[in-house]
């Protein structure tokens, strides 16, 4: 059975205003009467025009975003805010687990914009802003599964990715979707060394990269995402070990061909192209089979599940294939 | 070598105790941290505790194997004999940071991920020795280290003879260059930490290797000890 404990740094569900509440307050006090009368369904009212104080074409630096939750979430308790901020693998600022939150600071985030390039109709230079809807912004608790075998659950604050790439138009030879993330020697000191082959590259098959489950997060725990959790834009595939959730990104590519990906070029035998979540299929030097979770108790561990467990909104992608092959 | 009773007296109340006790340090703080760890008190274990804790007793037994070869060439340099007094002392230092890190791999990785099962844990360390390269050579490293360990004390010298000990313990090399690899293998990507260590070791080494080539030089006729 699973018992729900919240610690006291936790404060969930009914005693949480929505953010999106407790920032438009004033509107609601001087709409009371009408409140009063409408009740829940005032509510809600209420809490989508709070999502329009953002107007569009601008975006907030820090602190606070407003968002709508979404059914996308999992029973187990979240990271903590500490260790998702503090324990990150994020090379280009260094490969401690402490090097990103003690040197991403560097990182001009504001302004920030995407090239988009390829098979699209719609391509250029586009500003954040103009990529991402601040004022359709969701929450979407996911689980995510280091392949270095640790976890963490986030909640994330972000739009799903297929909305975003719908807007470019993607032609009918964009069959897979590649990733770059920003690469600024002076900003990010881990690109010094090279520990890969810089600037960091990912990708997607089309047809993952319009998952309902791919995201595309703006922030995390309600706030502006912190830059060593990829500020201001990185990509969330749950079903995915960490790594293919590409930080901090700057160039979007729709190619026919299968695109280069940064750690399978470093070692195609320990990463493969898609890098789902799998606890059969060990890497090379060490079992997947299950992870140690990060935040909590020191000895704690959980048995791996297949896709993350995302199985059933992703395993029908990959229908027929051989998963070992194909890892 | 310590027939000077000043030097005796100077090495077994200072240079002895003193290089026990920096060599006992980093585990003294680990185990503090752990203490705190385990009582809900501030520690500097990070966010992933275990983790932290298989790195820094692995560059600890590293670390410290690589100042016990770095004894000699000091010794020669400097020409203060005193030096080699603890050899010894900072060789075992690594083999008992080594065992713990292996220790530790065992318990909180191993026992932990076979639901606490003893027979579980030892099923996936032969299966981990078997497949896993890095754990291959680290190992492998360890087991040559054993009879070093062994073999420390003075009875077992003797016992030995000084020519077969001397060649026991010539295995530091290999195991050395396999503790480095292991290091290498073991992270992800192209890091910094192992080619450092590599590079120090390689020092060494060729340290040695220069040694060799200039005795086997100044008489040809005898092989080079």
């Amino acid at each position: 059975m699973f018992i729900r404990k919240n610690r006291p740094w936790q404060s969930r569900e009914t005693e949480i205003t929505p953010k999106g509440l407790f920032l438009n307050r004033r509107k609601i006090i001087a709409s009371g009467g009408a409140l009063a009368l409408s009740g829940l369904a005032g509510c809600e009212a209420q809490t989508s025009q709070a999502a329009q104080t953002v107007a569009a074409g601008a975006r907030p630096t820090s602190g606070a975003l407003s968002y709508t939750p979404t059914r996308y979430t999992v029973a187990d308790e979240q990271t903590p805010y500490p260790a998702v901020t503090g324990y990150n693998n994020f090379y280009e600022f260094g490969v401690g687990k402490d090097d990103p939150a003690r040197y991403s600071d560097a990182m001009t985030t504001d302004p920030w914009t995407i090239g988009v390039e390829g098979h699209a109709d719609r391509t250029g230079v586009f500003s954040l802003e103009d990529v991402v809807d601040f004022s359709a912004l969701e929450e979407r608790i996911y689980r995510l599964r280091c392949v270095e075998a640790w976890s963490m659950v986030i909640p994330w604050v972000g739009v799903p990715l297929a909305q975003v790439l719908a807007a470019f138009q993607p032609t009918s030879d964009a069959r897979y979707v590649q990733f770059e993330t920003r690469l600024d020697r002076d900003e990010m000191r881990g690109t010094r060394f090279r520990v890969l082959d810089w600037p960091y590259v990912e990708g997607l098959r089309m047809d993952e990269a319009m998952n309902e489950l791919a995201f595309l997060a703006v922030g995390l725990y309600g706030e502006v995402l912190p830059n060593q959790n990829g500020a201001p834009v990185r990509l969330v595939v749950p079903w995915k070990y960490g790594y293919k959730s590409i930080k901090s990104i700057v160039k979007i590519r729709f190619v026919s061909e299968q695109p280069e990906t940064s750690w399978n070029r470093s070692a195609p035998h320990e990463y493969g192209f898609y890098s789902n979540v799998n606890p059969n299929r060990a890497h090379p030097r060490w079992s997947q089979a299950s992870e140690r979770v990060i935040g909590g108790n020191v000895f704690a561990r959980r048995d791996t599940e297949m896709f993350n467990g995302y199985a059933e909104q992703v395993a029908h992608m990959y229908a027929g294939m051989d998963l070992i092959e194909n890892h | 070598m310590a027939r000077n009773p000043v030097l005796r007296t100077f090495s077994r109340h200072i240079m002895k105790p003193l290089a026990f006790w920096l060599l006992a340090l980093p585990g003294l703080w680990l185990a503090w941290q752990w203490t705190m760890l385990l009582t809900g008190g501030n520690h500097d274990l990070g966010f992933n505790p275990i983790e932290t804790t298989h790195r820094f007793l692995g560059d600890t037994a590293i670390r410290i194997l690589l100042v016990s070869l770095a004894v000699t060439p000091v010794r020669d340099i400097t020409r203060w004999g005193p030096v080699m007094m603890i050899r010894r002392r900072i060789g075992l230092a690594a083999f008992w940071y080594a065992l713990l890190h292996i220790l530790a791999y065992l318990g909180l990785d191993l026992f932990l991920a076979a639901g606490m099962s003893v027979s579980g844990a030892l099923a996936g360390l032969w299966r981990d020795v078997a497949e896993r390269i890095y754990i291959t050579l680290g190992m492998t490293a360890f087991v040559l280290l054993v009879p070093l360990a062994i073999t420390s004390f003075n009875r077992m010298q003797r016992w030995l003879g000084s020519r077969r000990w001397q060649g026991l313990h010539r295995l530091v090399y290999p195991l050395a260059i396999l503790a480095v690899l292991h290091h290498g293998f073991m992270v992800k990507g192209n890091q910094f930490g192992p080619w450092i260590h590599g590079g120090i070791l390689a020092l060494l080494l060729a340290y040695r290797l220069a040694g060799m080539i200039a005795r086997a030089r100044s008489q040809p006729s005898a092989s080079a000890s």
